[in-house]
């Protein structure tokens, strides 16, 4: 009886294949704080319903990996990706292309942070001083919380970053990362330069505990990607409808989501040097 | 604890148990010599002290977050487990076949979190995701328990049986009415052990407690997250209450329901993509491109695979290695530590009581999630994981050894503390103690690999590495890995209770 009851849930989860999304769905990669992801993305729903004349949904997800994966199992298909997951996200879905970029995001850097106790001050060149520290990146598919800051470090001291820290973690997302420099729990920490200066002006880390003591250069970062097929399912067009409404958005709340001061276009090849830097490190084959 | 290792050497000298009890605590001092032990946060105490004041100040005003992350966890624990329990009694049956039992070990020998990770990547957070982690090694583990208990059942009604007996009917009077009590006892224990995996599975997206409790301890929410675990405490304590046979279907019903509005559009091209072309090795799916040559292809696939090897799982499975052995020996410290609290020997009723509710905390608490809590407060190192390792396989072996040494008839009660415990008690339930050692063992090692998700340097670790990097190749590659050790470890521990005669039942332990 039981079994029978079970058989017929499987059947009925069974005849649910192939069933496409009514829905245009988007989702962003979750570099902050989990629990306000919804709060943050909602209002950018219902701004893209209205300027697309279709329902729009955003979905959070739990990891970066989890982005890429719901945009190339066509869950979702826009999703606002870091440099590196945009380049992962694309390379497995023939056709997608990067739509936009924030203006910060042309020329981003990495912060290093430490925690004052350390001792190690503010310094033009990535300080020899963090060598032998507890050391924290933030996801382990971040472009400027590891990928970026991991490249520099392998450069200035020539050896993986497990051989130049006592230990190495993986926090997560940004203000993670900075909640830990900041309690102590890691010494020196990689993160979002936009995420720290927004908690900065917030007031949301303590500056006497944790500051900057380097800053990166320059690299090209976040970026609004699309699936190649939505226009074939929502009507040729679509694709740049999209990019129209992205490049529109000048309201102060919903770019406050992202965060940024507008959005400009972007392409594909603009990301070639992340893919380079990658590839280089052995993070993409 | 030094006493009943001591007396055992006294009362028998060159035995089998002593000298690999010796054995494996020489191996634990040595792994424990070259293991990663340190508190690393500058400021452990500051957080503790947070913590311990939100844990005595449990928060239940968010009650409906509450409400709706126990239901969540109930039905994915109740769909898993039943459909294991009915796959596993179906493969039970036929348990003699090699392939079968070849298969139930391959499926045992992956741990929850790993295949649920691995549905994540082609299913999404559907439903299916989480009741099939569950599911599918859950009726391997039932299929191997439900044969055991076949196996050690009474025949004698089936052998009085006339010849000619048609083998359905005489296998529905005579055969499973001698075991089915066993089989639902065993059942409602794994039913546990389910509740505990469905709150684990919440770490990884689908919205059971893990879920909520991780995004709690994250922000500091500390008496939020005492409340949910102070519910499921208690829904574990009460499950002799509310588990009863006739509400079964009710439960199933209900938990069907409370799934099914998130079971949409699975896209089966995903499945097979996941499957043709995401787990074929890297350098092999240039083949089919035609850009390279056969040669070529299976040299660099060996360069791929030296590695992945040499870089990744080498670590990864030294790493994993010396933790478990470390862990084991300390759960079985803990245990010899714990039993005395639910033993009658050594307790009154009320003593036991409050013993028997120490114990359900420590073992409810899943090793995944104090591992987790303690690296929050201690920095990332080994110590965080041995110590979560230690607490709860110590109270379950501490459980069971209690409930073994309650059924022991003392010949006079004229000693009594330490003499009690280290001359008579320790020495009648050391082999069982063993032997429920030896069991979780293989477990042991699973639980510390999947630790790594949380940033050891375990398998675990380059296991989540590979899924971030979307390399289901190496994904895939590293849970074989782990799953051939694992196997390994099970059929070690099988030769070792073979050599020390230890021929118990082992339901319990499993």
């Amino acid at each position: 009886m039981y079994f029978l009851k079970l058989l017929l849930f499987c059947f009925m989860l069974s005849v649910q294949v192939n069933s496409y999304a009514k829905d245009f769905v988007f989702t962003a990669i979750p570099d902050q704080d989990e629990t306000k992801l919804q709060q943050r993305f909602d209002k950018v729903a219902a701004y893209l319903s209205e300027q697309l004349g279709v329902p729009v949904k955003y979905v959070p997800v739990k990891s970066y990996a989890a982005a890429v994966t719901a945009f190339s199992n066509n869950q979702v298909q826009l999703a606002w990706f870091g440099g590196l997951s945009g380049i992962k996200a694309r390379d497995r879905v023939k056709g997608s292309t990067a739509l936009a970029q924030g203006v910060e995001d042309k020329k981003f850097v990495t912060y290093l942070i430490a925690n004052k106790r350390t001792g190690i001050p503010l310094s033009d060149k990535l300080p020899d001083s963090i060598k032998g520290k507890v050391f924290t990146f933030g996801s382990k598919g971040s472009t400027s919380g590891r990928l970026m800051p991991e490249y520099y470090v392998r450069n200035h001291f020539g050896e993986a970053p497990k051989n130049i820290f006592s230990r190495v973690g993986f926090s997560g997302d940004h203000n993670r990362t900075i909640a830990l420099v900041e309690s102590g729990a890691y010494e020196v920490g990689a993160v979002n330069y936009e995420v720290w200066e927004n908690a900065v002006k917030l007031g949301k880390v303590d500056t006497n505990k944790v500051s900057v003591i380097w800053k990166t250069p320059e690299y090209p970062d976040y970026q609004w990607s699309v699936r190649g097929d939505v226009d074939a399912t929502w009507g040729s067009g679509f694709v740049s409808k999209i990019q129209q409404a992205l490049l529109a958005m000048d309201a102060p709340d919903l770019l406050a989501a992202f965060p940024r001061s507008g959005f400009i276009t972007a392409s594909n090849s603009d990301y070639e040097p992340i893919k380079n830097v990658a590839k280089e490190i052995g993070l993409i084959d | 604890m030094a006493e009943p290792i001591v007396s055992l050497t006294a009362l028998y000298p060159r035995s089998r148990t002593v000298k690999i009890s010796l054995l494996f605590i020489v191996v634990a001092v040595v792994c424990a010599f070259f293991s990663d032990v340190e508190i690393t946060t500058l400021y452990p105490w500051q957080e503790m002290s947070r913590l311990a004041h939100g844990l005595i100040t449990p928060d239940f005003s968010d009650f409906r977050v509450i409400v709706n992350a126990l239901m969540q966890t109930i039905a994915f624990a109740f769909l898993g487990v039943s459909l294991g329990a009915v796959f596993g009694f179906l493969l039970s049956l036929v348990f003699d076949y090699r392939l079968v039992h070849m298969t139930c070990a391959i499926l045992r020998s992956v741990h929850e979190l790993f295949w649920a990770l691995i549905f994540l990547q082609f299913f999404g957070l559907h439903p299916l995701t989480g009741v099939l982690a569950i599911a599918i090694p859950f009726s391997a583990i039932c299929a191997k328990v439900y044969a055991e208990i076949f196996e050690e059942a009474d025949t004698a009604p089936y052998n009085a049986l006339p010849g000619g007996s048609r083998r359905v009917v005489s296998f529905f009077y005579t055969r499973l009415p001698m075991v089915w009590q066993h089989i639902k006892t065993y059942t409602s224990y794994r039913l546990e052990c389910g509740l505990r995996t469905s709150a684990v599975l919440g770490f990884i997206g689908l919205p059971t407690l893990g879920f909520y409790l991780e995004v709690f301890f994250k922000q500091g929410l500390y008496s939020q997250a005492a409340a949910l675990l102070l519910t499921f405490y208690l829904l574990i304590a009460t499950m002799r209450w509310w588990l009863r046979p006739q509400l079964l279907l009710v439960y199933l019903i209900l938990s069907i329901y409370m799934l099914l509005p998130a079971a949409v559009d699975i896209d089966m091209a995903n499945v097979k993509r996941f499957f043709t072309e995401d787990i074929v090795p890297y350098p092999l799916r240039a083949l089919d491109d035609g850009t390279t040559t056969v040669f070529a292809t299976i040299q660099n696939f060996f360069h791929w695979f030296y590695e992945l090897f040499w870089l990744q799982a080498f670590d990864g499975i030294v790493q994993t290695l010396l933790l478990t052995q470390v862990s084991l020996v300390l759960s079985g410290m803990l245990a010899l530590i714990l039993f005395p609290l639910i033993t009658r020997h050594f307790q009154g009723t009320i003593g036991r009581g409050l013993g028997h509710g120490f114990l359900v905390i420590l073992r409810s608490t899943p090793e995944y999630l104090l591992a987790y809590i303690f690296l929050q407060l201690w920095g990332p190192s080994m110590l965080p994981a041995m110590i979560a390792l230690m607490l709860h396989n110590g109270a379950i072996i501490g459980h069971l050894c209690g409930r073994y040494a309650n059924e022991i008839v003392l010949p006079n009660n004229s000693i009594k503390g330490v003499n009690l415990f280290a001359w008579e008690i320790v020495p009648r339930i050391y082999p069982q103690f063993l032997a429920f050692l030896f069991y979780r063992w293989e477990i042991i090692f699973r639980e510390t690999a999947i630790l790594g998700m949380l940033g050891l340097y375990t398998l675990g670790f380059y296991v989540d590495s590979a899924f971030e990097e979307i390399r289901y190749d190496r994904a895939i590659l590293l849970i074989a890995i782990t799953a051939i050790i694992n196997i390994g470890i099970d059929s070690l521990s099988r030769r070792i209770r073979q050599y020390l005669r230890l021929t118990t039942t082992v339901q319990c332990g499993q």
